[in-house]
């Protein structure tokens, strides 16, 4: 009974995978390009981000490369800044902000609140399709010149002096916009109105709270940057002038735009992570998440304190010394529920019953390196320390362990928690187990030597480097190599699974959401009959119950 | 150790001899800064080392072997009061201290010297008030507190001193300024932390903080023969400004002794404080900042003055402090360098320097 692992399969030799899914009812390239099917969006939407996140992963590639010795040797300083410009806006726009809630949350909402699909599935489908479009066009401007704005665009750097496609890539970012637009305008409704009977909000999954959260930033932020951009494509075309203090405009206000939209970005591309932690944690302690209404509101409070801190991203910029104080405050605010969170999800594991399947060793990955994430956001909160460590690669550290470290950390914990219920199958746990940790072991070799960078002084975005900088860039482009290894793993072996991964029934995990109590790949109706929730969420106690009557019934 | 590969060994060395892991210290806030960094710090490692007991100590604990039966726990108020409360706490602390260094770094002393940075693709140039101008290279004197008027010819910059634990961005349209007093002589590194475009990671110069003795030589080395202030003054008159700011009673401009500092009242009702962004607003937007009482019939000289040009301007209009100095400039707008005697600067530092010409150095 107390074996170190929860999974429980059906018998290998009988068990089929259930002739009826949502993947075999209907077969042909147009059966899924036309798909209303909130889970087939999903994987559609699955191959799509991966695609790009190894476009993404290889032109970080070449950063790292380019940044093992101090002169810029491998690329032209203009080929090098076009890499790490196209590097952070296929990341951030293409990966990081569709990644959870527009694979995970798209596939498990409607099955977590008890709905047969999302509110608007031709708006879902069509989110996907602006998406792609977007892509398309992206990497169009990649290949026919690229862009070397940095992913923030700063002014008048992106309307008066740069040749390359900034246009195009604005257009680009512009559509795929509206396609995060239309998923959380999506999840709102679907949250709202389609919730089954007994599934009051205090009754749905952390994740559920976490993606409603995510789509309110969504809908609410995504305009004003779908604003600066056109307002930078104006300025190009035909020269507005917002932007130019030549003609009475101010170079300042389009900062304020884009962070308007990019500092809440963070929190739409950490909070579905979070969110993914909070089932991930619950599931192998066999536990109720600890203080279930905290966590749901610190979401929430990220959320709002989230639209009210962009400034701090313009300590040093000249903004009034007043305004600074009042950034600074209402950062260290927005800092307080991740706090919450993290502490919540410690004591979730106290008197559990702990078992580590590789969702959850990446889960205690993302706790990690998501606390030191945060805690070094503090430093660039604080508005003294800010001064010295703010464009420097402190920065580029502390975003990357909060966005690579804390979000795909927690998107791969999510992806193989869910893949027996996406797929049917389990993926291989040894070898996933490893690559949990050699992702670990990468990540912190790569991206802890830029702290040290950071506070040495080493400004972001350079080609070439004085040498006494080299050694810790040595062990950040070394640790590179290792990351890309920990990412590559899971392709391969999960590609593999889809055909040669054991049967993973309905609940391989016992998991309480209702996700687990229909079969593995569920219908394309997800339920027969729309389910009754007649218990809160995480009752491993109801769960048990169940258990129990099944016995009995068959016996 | 033969067997070891050369490449290898070579990595070694170089890491037992070029490894930095702390900036030098070497202005008065940097101290004050680091002991901010390394209080977070501290706080940080706490926080980290919590966590990680928690986690490692509760998978030890409860793992499934040793506690096959999961208690279930609602949650406890108490306890989540405690991890709400005490990070609250600790980031107010920081929250205020934080602010502390931030109002210092960025509030000159009135005493400090001032030197204007321009910032363009892709190089610092640095004006003294002198009249010494360098290229991605700032020589100060130690011990003396400097404030840098920055500002941008074309897109955003930022001056980032690491030793010293400033930087500021240079904006264009705007004047910002920083200021530090070094501690250590020594040279130290400027970067643009603030990508600027192609050659963005080459906008990188060197600032040298000398002793007093060492930075009186460097001025008298270096002087390009006329302060900043003559340098305006010629520009003054080149522009014909002396035509309507000429202090006489039917002057068609108001008159500028003594502008810098005192309150305006503008045309629209608007009162204002002459300061420097006031006045290279003022000569580049004219129609904007009409001082009450006169006509708006100032052209604009956006596009016709170079930022260096009209810092010149400014630091001239700054020193004009008597009106036997405005009277000079009417009547020799044909100021040369030589005409010594004139062009002396009230108040100028460099007044009883080696009047030596030289010829512009790094120029």
């Amino acid at each position: 009974m107390s074996s170190a692992t929860i999974v429980n399969l059906p018998d290998q030799s009988t068990a089929r995978i259930p002739k009826m899914n949502y993947l075999s009812k209907e077969n042909g390239l147009l059966s899924w390009l036309l798909t209303g099917d909130h889970k087939r969006i999903a994987i559609l939407y699955l191959i799509s981000i991966s695609f790009f996140f190894f476009i993404g992963g290889a032109l970080a590639g070449l950063i790292r490369l380019e940044l093992l010795t101090p002169q810029s040797d491998l690329l032209a300083t203009d080929t090098y800044n076009k890499v790490f410009s196209m590097h952070g806006i296929i990341m951030i726009f293409f990966f990081l902000v569709p990644s959870v809630p527009a694979t995970l949350g798209n596939f498990l909402i409607p099955l977590m609140i008890g709905a047969k699909d999302l509110a608007l599935p031709k708006i879902n489908l069509l989110s996907w399709y602006l998406y792609v479009g977007a892509g398309i066009l992206a990497i169009y401007a990649m290949i026919t010149g690229g862009v070397d704005t940095g992913w923030t665009f700063t002014t008048p750097l992106s309307t008066h002096y740069v040749n390359t496609n900034v246009i195009t890539t604005g257009i680009a970012i512009f559509i795929a916009g509206f396609s995060s637009i239309f998923t959380g305008l999506n999840f709102i409704v679907t949250i709202h109105k389609m919730r089954c009977p007994g599934m009051t909000w205090f009754r749905m999954p952390l994740f559920v709270w976490g993606h409603y959260a995510t789509s309110i930033l969504m809908v609410l932020g995504t305009p004003v940057l779908a604003i600066a951009l056109v307002l930078v494509i104006l300025e190009r075309t035909v020269g507005i002038g917002v932007f130019d203090p030549a003609k009475g405009g101010d170079p300042l206000l389009f900062q304020h735009l884009f962070w308007f939209y990019s500092h809440p970005a963070v929190y739409i591309m950490i909070l579905p992570g979070m969110a993914v932690i909070s089932e991930v944690i619950s599931t192998f302690s066999r536990k109720r998440v600890f203080g279930y209404t905290a966590v749901a509101f610190s979401s929430v409070a990220i959320a709002v304190f989230g639209f009210f801190v962009w400034a701090h991203h313009m300590f040093i910029m000249g903004i009034s010394n007043y305004s600074v104080l009042i950034f600074s405050l209402l950062t260290m605010l927005v800092a307080v529920p991740s706090a919450i969170k993290i502490f919540n999800w410690a004591f979730t594991l106290y008197k559990g019953s702990i078992t580590f399947e590789t969702p959850m060793l990446y889960a205690f990955g993302f706790m990690g390196l998501f606390t030191i994430g945060g805690m070094t956001g503090i430093f660039l909160g604080t508005s003294g320390t800010d001064i010295h460590l703010t464009e420097t690669y402190f920065i580029v550290a502390h975003f990357h362990f909060v966005m690579v470290g804390g979000m795909l950390m927690a998107f791969l914990a999510g992806l193989h928690f869910w893949w027996p219920k996406m797929t049917g199958r389990m993926y291989p746990e040894k070898i996933s187990q490893l690559a949990a940790l050699v992702t670990f072991i990468g990540f912190n070799l790569t991206f802890f030597p830029q702290f040290i960078l950071g506070t040495l002084g080493m400004p972001r975005r350079y080609a070439s480097y004085p040498p006494e900088f080299q050694v810790l860039n040595v062990f950040s482009t070394a640790g590179a190599t290792i990351l890309g290894v920990g990412y590559l793993l899971p392709v391969l072996y999960l590609t593999w699974s889809l055909k040669y991964g054991e049967i993973a029934g309905d609940n391989p995990w016992q998991a309480t959401g209702l996700e687990w109590q229909m079969q593995s790949p569920p219908l394309t109706e997800n339920f027969r009959e729309i389910p009754i929730m007649d218990h809160e969420a995480y009752d491993y106690e109801w769960l048990e119950r169940q258990k129990e009557k099944e016995v009995a019934s068959v016996g | 150790m033969s067997h070891i590969s050369p490449v290898l060994w070579q990595f070694l060395v170089k890491w037992l001899t070029h490894f930095a892991l702390f900036p030098p210290e070497a202005s008065k806030i940097a101290p004050q800064m680091d002991a901010l960094y390394f209080f977070i710090v501290l706080v940080s490692l706490v926080g980290l080392t919590i966590v990680i007991l928690l986690v490692l100590g509760f998978s030890i604990l409860y793992s499934k072997k040793r506690h096959p039966v999961a208690v279930q726990i609602e949650g406890s108020t108490l306890l989540e009061a405690t991890w709400t409360i005490i990070p609250l706490g600790l980031f107010l602390v920081m929250f205020v201290w934080g602010a502390l260094i931030y109002f210092r770094v960025y509030t000159p002393p009135a005493n400090a010297m001032n030197i204007y940075v321009v910032g363009k693709q892709w190089m610092w140039k640095a004006e003294h008030p002198g009249g010494q101008h360098e290229i991605n290279a700032l020589h100060i004197p130690i011990n003396q507190p400097i404030q840098l008027t920055l500002i941008s010819q074309d897109v955003f910059h930022s001056f980032s001193i690491p030793a010293f634990r400033v930087k500021r961005e240079a904006i264009p349209g705007r004047y910002n300024s920083v200021w530090f007093e070094a501690t250590t002589p020594g040279t130290y590194h400027i970067f643009c932390t603030q990508y600027c475009g192609t050659e963005h990671s080459h906008m990188i110069g060197e600032v040298y903080a000398m002793t007093p003795e060492d930075y009186r030589k460097w001025l008298a080395s270096s002087t390009s023969g006329a302060s900043l202030a003559q340098n305006g003054e010629r520009l003054f008159a080149s522009l014909s400004c002396t035509a309507c700011h000429n202090a006489r009673p039917d002057a068609r401009g108001p008159s500028l002794v003594n502008v810098y500092g005192s309150r305006l009242r503008l045309s629209n009702g608007e009162s204002i404080i002459a300061n420097d962004a006031y006045l290279r607003e003022a000569i580049l937007d004219p129609s904007q900042h009409v001082t009450q009482g006169f006509a708006p019939i100032m052209p604009t000289y956006q596009g016709q003055v170079s930022e260096e040009g009209v810092i010149a301007l400014v630091e001239y209009i700054k020193n004009l402090k008597s009106d036997y100095r405005i009277q000079q400039t009417t009547t020799t707008t044909d100021l040369l360098p030589e005409s010594e005697g004139k062009a002396v600067s009230s108040g100028s530092k460099t007044a009883g320097l080696n009047p030596a010409r030289t010829g512009m150095v790094n120029q």
